[in-house]
């Protein structure tokens, strides 16, 4: 019979890491063929969804609240078109002089036609369907009662038939309309995160729930708890990365399309409704938090089965 | 007991139950002498697994006390024990192979857990799968191979690292004969370089093949010491071997 082979001691190595390729092989990854990745994907892809639109829709209001809390609008309400004239003119000279008004701007009859034109008809006579001249004022700071009061009394000389309203009044029920959905868009996104949080933690678990075996051979050759922990905790990490990977693709799929959509619609509105960097720093962090969550589930999870065992 | 501190392993009076059943192991008391060989036999169900699992380190004893390599390990912080594991070598019962790992990465894995480099582990690794007639296999999963083979490869993965302490569990319970015989000759190969083995079997033919060996009886939780060698072992003091 042959002499049996030669083998190495290695009990006096002490304690080293295992670590690397050969470590991470002892953890079959499930990668696009498991359905972890996926559920985190479509959990992942429906919050940068919600987050995005939240996001532009806080955009957008901000960006209208802004513009328009500044705004008034006067109405010359004359039937007679050249009585109406000079009147917006007069309206115009007098509210240029006026402290607080950074600008006052007659809104062009072409302009105007143009914004009836939908209700009216092309090429409607003004004479028979009396418009209203439109002028656009823009002041410092936002337009209070006080001063739209103030307004009134100095345009009541200069032009008996003028009308002025702040801009913001109009917009009000627009406003709360805004404000509900946004808390809408708030409430979908925490539900949607704390559901992709709960599917990371138990697509982890159940991960590691059909390695239990193997932790325990490992466990048993030697193997220090964190040297497991970290073993799993970066095989999950890779499918996690996948998975959120594909979502964040999906989602920001999905908000280019919406957002050429909303584009094309032209509103001067919508324009307001885009997305700045900060928001889009805050969407790829939806993917990378959900990564950093399936770690600290894998680690957890491990080191509690570790501690089972003696 | 009064322990040497050059004594592999201690029990003094150990009884285990599993939860609150009664008591399957009660008040043995052994001590396992460096470079010796032993064989643990009883009948199936006489707590021979039991036994090994506190041995390997898997198992804590209800009450008693164990020493391992001169230390008290049942108060040792969990954070020492991997250190003890890695200086044994285990054949479990039911073989515990990684399923999606290779034979060949099977037996590595060890010594990988150990930090040997992977230019280091390839020839070691290769020869004991040759030694074990595995070589053709070596890139087999378990679930592919025959029990006998499957347990050849668990006894190739525990003597891999030239461990201080061999601890087997029916280690040639699925295989025939002649590779009974051979596997054996690879524990008392082991032995002769140092390495203290014990060997749970019922095969009563395996105990005579090892001349030297001394033999430890359970009978029902109960350890008889039929030889007296236990006591009186022959060689106590030449550490490393025992006078033949
Ligand atoms: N995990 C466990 N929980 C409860 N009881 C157990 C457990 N493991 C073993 N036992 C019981 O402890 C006793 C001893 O079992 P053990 O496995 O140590 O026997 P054994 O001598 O190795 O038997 P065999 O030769 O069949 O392998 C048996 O009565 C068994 O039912
Ligand atoms: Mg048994």
């Amino acid at each position: 019979m042959k002499k049996p082979p030669a083998t190495t001691p290695v009990t006096r190595r002490g304690l080293a890491r295992f670590k690397g390729e050969k470590a991470s092989e002892l953890v079959p990854q499930a990668r696009l063929s498991g359905p972890m990745p996926w559920v985190i994907a479509i959990m992942i892809a429906l919050t940068v969804i919600a987050a995005g639109g939240g996001l532009a829709l806080n955009n957008l209001a901000g960006a209208a609240r802004a513009e328009l809390a500044g705004g008034a609008t006067v109405q010359i309400m004359e039937a007679d078109p050249s009585e109406r004239a000079r009147q917006a003119a007069a309206t115009v000279d007098v509210l240029v002089d006026i402290d607080g008004v950074a600008s006052v701007r007659l809104v062009p009859e072409e302009e105007l036609d143009a914004l009836l034109e939908p209700w009216l008809g092309v090429g409607a006579d003004n004479e028979a369907v009396p418009v209203p001249a439109l002028i656009d004022v823009r002041m410092s700071g936002p337009v209070t009662e006080e001063r739209l009061d103030r307004l009134k009394v100095v345009l009541a000389d200069a032009a008996p038939a003028a009308r002025i309203d702040a801009q913001a009044s109009w917009l009000g029920p627009v406003f709360e309309a805004i404000t509900s959905l946004q808390w809408l868009a708030i409430g979908l996104v925490v539900l949607l995160a704390l559901t992709s949080a709960a599917a990371v933690w138990l697509a982890a678990r159940s991960a590691l729930g059909s390695n239990s075996e193997t932790i325990e051979i490992v466990h048993l050759l030697g193997g220090t708890d964190s040297q497991i922990a970290r073993i799993f905790q970066r095989s999950i990490a890779v499918d996690a990365a996948v998975g959120g990977a594909v979502g964040l693709a999906l989602g920001l799929a999905a908000i280019m399309v919406m957002g050429d959509r909303f584009a094309a619609l032209g509103s001067g509105m919508v324009a307001g409704g885009g997305l700045g960097w900060i928001d889009w720093v805050l969407i790829v962090a939806i993917p990378l938090v959900g990564v950093l969550l399936a770690m600290l589930t894998a680690r957890i999870t491990v080191l509690a089965a570790l501690r089972r065992m003696l | 007991m009064s322990g040497a501190e050059g004594d592999v392993v201690q029990f003094d009076n150990v009884g285990l139950r599993y939860g609150s059943g009664k008591e399957v192991l009660s008040d043995v008391s052994f001590t396992l002498y460096p470079g010796s060989f032993y064989f643990l036999t009883g009948a199936s169900g006489a707590g021979k697994t039991s036994l090994l699992k506190m041995l390997y380190l898997a198992q804590r004893p209800s009450r008693g006390m164990i020493r391992m390599f001169g230390t008290e390990i049942i108060t040792m912080p969990r954070t020492r024990l991997p250190g003890f594991r890695r200086r044994l070598g285990v054949v479990f019962q039911d073989f515990r192979l990684v399923e999606h790992l290779s034979a060949f990465d099977n037996v590595a894995l060890p010594l990988r857990v150990s930090g040997v480099p992977e230019a280091d582990l390839r020839k070691p690794v290769a020869d004991m799968l040759d030694w074990v007639g595995l070589t053709h296999r070596a890139d087999a999963r378990p679930a592919t191979l025959s029990g006998g083979e499957q347990q050849r490869v668990a006894i190739a993965r525990a003597v891999i690292g030239r461990p201080e302490l061999l601890v087997a569990d029916e280690p040639t319970g699925n295989v025939d004969p002649d590779m009974a015989l051979k596997l054996l000759r690879l524990f008392e190969s082991l032995n002769r370089l140092g390495t203290t083995v014990v060997v749970a079997t019922h095969d009563v033919h395996l105990l005579k093949k090892v001349p030297d060996s001394m033999i430890m009886r359970l009978d029902k939780g109960r350890l008889s010491d039929p030889t007296g060698m236990l006591r009186y072992p022959p060689g106590r003091g030449s550490v490393g071997r025992r006078p033949t």
